[in-house]
């Protein structure tokens, strides 16, 4: 980059710097752009088109790049440093092969509405069409997976392109935008010039809402009976934790979290009935079956929450505020729509409401069964359970540490034992489920975080998804503690293969995977095992006193299942229960 | 699909691929596509796709709100909610020996369509108007023998002055 040095100047010296309209190329609009936008770190992955760019790093001391060891490391990183954080994550890769890695991850952020830019090279524009080495078509591949996309074709276009994808990314609702650079448009020079200004006469995110609607759903919180609130995770996106938790104390609104909710709420809160759905817990389902106003904040009924949609919530009339007006009405009738950023429309809420009518005898009855059917497991002496490993981990850490979790038996457990009290701590894929995403998001949020606890819990398929990022945590020294929940079987696909395929196990035995201890030790990171209680107190409190990364590897019962269970075709009141 | 013909008119940016974006976006969602038709419009940089489509009031619903989301969109309006104005053009390439030609030009007539091209046995036809117009046409010349056809998709516009 043409600017040397600039370690040592303040931000606003910086800010001035990076502003001077000076002829620099592509490469270098680029990483000051980014600089610009307060980026603190880009994950990614060089190659051939995006050379340029790279060259453009060498020497920088501004610029923070993190080398992963697969695109798809670099983008679930930059995905965790998101979620962590609220601010935009991003990731480059090259062209062709570089950019089709990217596809999962890309995916895995669309789903759960993550703001991410994502870089990607390209073959020189007179080489585009022409199936060139490593070309590949990455605006058309992932126009159905992304927020916008652009390919940038004239070097001119390139600073508003970068100021428009990050206003894209983390306005409205938030999602992953991605960049196409041509190699020669990296190379190319032009005058730099960033507008602060953006016009994108397409794009007008609902930020306030309609005063009506507001009127309507405050009347309808007034007179409910039976009223709940599913948060889910356009709560945690909007900033909105403290005002969920003044419209609860103002009006003893009981509350269920969807997966990605949790966190949103606090978990210790005595109006908190758990997560619902096809794992939740027996009073968050009942609660929603049973309610007579079911006021959805920035959750959008996936069919993991809803089940069976025609026996969904039959008493209730709904309420949905979110931010995207193409959610609400989409799988529920509607009735009470409200379109608006949640934080704004509850601010709204909460200066509105007046007296409510009491649900004293409503919350009594959901505590009641919250007690019947608490969450359990039958534990063992003998055997490590892997539902106790969870209630250690959270016990340790008061529900203080980030927690990301990869698919899986062990990321319901997860979500069921581990009693989340802040919002931007508990990371996982819940729209895509994508395997792999545990221990690399994990990397991201701990950079994002330097000073907080990063722990990722990970099955142990899962962990064999991206276990080449051992080496980023090594050289690095990222302290994550890497829990592999060692259960020597697919344990969710086992799961459903025993309830569901009269136990016909098809595929689901993982013999022949690496000693976890011994493949944390090639890298040069210390592992741990145990398989009984004694061995697990004792190694977790060994790895929470080292610093530095860790893998520990819990190995647990082959047989455990994830309950309450709802199976496909039924509605969230018809649950099992378990075994005993 | 189960429901009503909507006729969605769709401003959009006239940026690659955003016939893609909408074209796309059709297919992923489920929502089907009787026809489409894209030009220009009165405005520079801007695009206007005519879209017919058919689903019930929650599908068309979806459509306009998930076209909204695209960044490359900036008014969605379904016409079918106002009066309106649709037409489309056909040609319709149609055996014509000398001895039939004349009966033909005479269908012609009747539908104020009109006669674009003439080679030794074949003419083509033009007929503009809304669908059901153009169908009725292309029934009364198939006894003749029709070899080709093509027909641009429907094209509105609201009539008044509102916009
Ligand atoms: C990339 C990807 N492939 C396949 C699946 C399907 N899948 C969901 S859970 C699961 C089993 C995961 O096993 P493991 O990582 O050992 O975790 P456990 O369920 O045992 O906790 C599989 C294969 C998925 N979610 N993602």
């Amino acid at each position: 980059m043409a600017v040397e040095g600039l370690a040592t100047l303040s931000k606003e010296e910086l800010r001035k710097k990076l502003l001077q309209p000076d002829e620099i190329t592509g490469s270098e609009i680029l990483l000051r752009s980014l600089l610009l936008e307060g980026v603190e770190c880009v994950f990614g992955y060089p190659g051939g088109a995006v050379l340029y760019i790279y060259d453009a790093m060498y020497g920088n001391p501004d610029f923070n790049h993190l080398l992963t060891r697969h695109e798809q490391g670099a983008i679930h990183a930059a995905d965790g440093y998101a979620r962590s954080t609220g601010k935009v994550g991003v990731c480059i890769a090259t062209s062709g092969p570089g950019a089709t890695n990217l596809v999962t991850g890309i995916a895995t952020a669309y789903m759960d509405s993550v703001p991410l830019v994502v870089i990607t090279g390209n073959v020189a524009t007179t080489a585009i069409g022409t199936d060139a080495f490593q070309e590949a078509d990455i605006t058309g591949i992932t126009m159905p997976i992304t927020k916008h996309s652009y390919l940038v074709r004239d070097v001119r276009d390139l600073a508003r392109t970068i100021r428009e994808a990050f206003y894209i990314a983390s306005t409205g609702r938030k999602g992953p935008v991605l960049i196409d650079i041509p190699k020669d448009v990296s190379a190319a020079k032009t005058v730099f010039r960033y507008d602060e200004k953006i016009e994108l006469r397409g794009y007008n995110p609902t930020v306030e809402p309609n005063k009506l609607q507001v009127n309507k759903l405050v009347q309808a919180m007034e007179k409910a009976e039976r009223p709940v609130i599913l948060a889910g995770g356009g709560v945690v996106h909007a900033g909105a934790h403290r005002e969920l938790i003044e419209l609860v104390e103002k009006t003893r609104i009981p509350v269920v979290t969807t997966l990605l909710g949790l966190g949103g709420f606090p978990s210790d809160h005595e109006l908190w009935f758990g997560m619902p759905g096809m794992h939740g817990t027996y009073a968050a389902n009942k609660a929603l079956q049973n309610c007579d106003l079911l006021i959805s904040i920035g959750a959008r009924f996936d069919d993991r929450v809803t089940m069976r949609v025609d026996g969904f919530a039959p008493k209730a009339t709904i309420a949905h505020i979110d931010v995207d007006p193409a959610e609400v009405g989409k799988v529920v009738k509607t009735s009470i729509p409200c379109v608006g950023d949640v934080k704004a429309v509850l601010t709204a809420i909460n200066a509105k409401i007046g007296q409510t009518a009491s649900k004293e005898k409503w919350i009594a009855w959901l505590k009641e069964l919250q007690e019947k059917f608490p969450l359990r497991y039958k534990d063992s002496d003998e055997e490590l359970k892997p539902q106790y490993v969870i209630e250690m981990i959270y016990e340790t850490t008061k529900g203080e540490a980030i927690i990301t979790t990869d698919v899986g038996q062990h990321q319901m457990w997860t979500a069921q034992y581990y009693k989340f009290k802040h919002p931007r701590s508990w990371i996982t894929s819940g729209g895509l489920g994508t395997m792999g995403f545990g221990f690399p998001s994990a990397i991201g949020a701990q950079i994002g975080n330097p000073d907080r606890l990063v722990i990722s819990i990970n099955g142990d398929g899962g962990m064999q998804m991206c276990a080449q990022e051992l080496a980023v945590c090594a050289i690095n020294n990222i302290p994550v503690k890497i829990v592999v929940i060692n259960n020597q079987v697919l344990g969710m696909v086992r799961q459903w293969q025993e309830i569901i395929y009269d136990n016909r196990y098809s595929h689901i035995d993982l013999s022949g995977s690496p000693d976890f201890v011994k493949l944390a030790e090639a890298y040069g990171i210390k592992g741990l095992r145990a398989t009984n209680k004694e061995e697990a107190r004792k190694v977790w409190q060994e790895a929470l006193e080292t610093p530095g990364p860790v893998l520990i590897d819990f190995v647990v019962s082959k047989e455990e299942n994830v309950y309450p269970m709802v199976t496909q075709g039924n509605t969230i009141d018809d649950m099992l229960l378990g075994d005993d | 699909m189960s429901g009503t013909r909507h006729t969605i008119s769709v401003l959009v940016n006239n940026q690659p691929g955003v016939l893609q974006r909408v074209a796309g976006l059709f297919s992923r969602r489920g929502f089907n596509i009787d026809s489409i038709t894209v030009g220009t419009s009165e405005e520079k940089g801007l695009s206007r796709m005519v879209i017919v489509t058919t689903g019930d009031d929650h599908t068309v619903e979806q459509i306009s709100k998930q076209l909204y989301k695209l960044i490359d969109v900036i008014k969605v309006v379904d016409l079918s909610d106002h009066p309106m104005v649709a037409r489309e053009l056909a040609l319709i390439k149609v055996n014509a020996d000398p001895s039939v030609r004349a009966e033909i030009l005479g269908v012609v007539d009747t539908f104020r369509a009109a006669v674009v091209d003439i080679s030794p046995n074949t003419m083509i036809v033009q007929v503009v108007g809304d669908s059901d117009k153009v169908d009725a046409m292309i029934e009364l010349l198939k006894p003749y023998g029709i070899r080709e056809i093509s027909r641009t998709g429907v094209t509105a516009m609201m009539r008044g002055t509102n916009k």
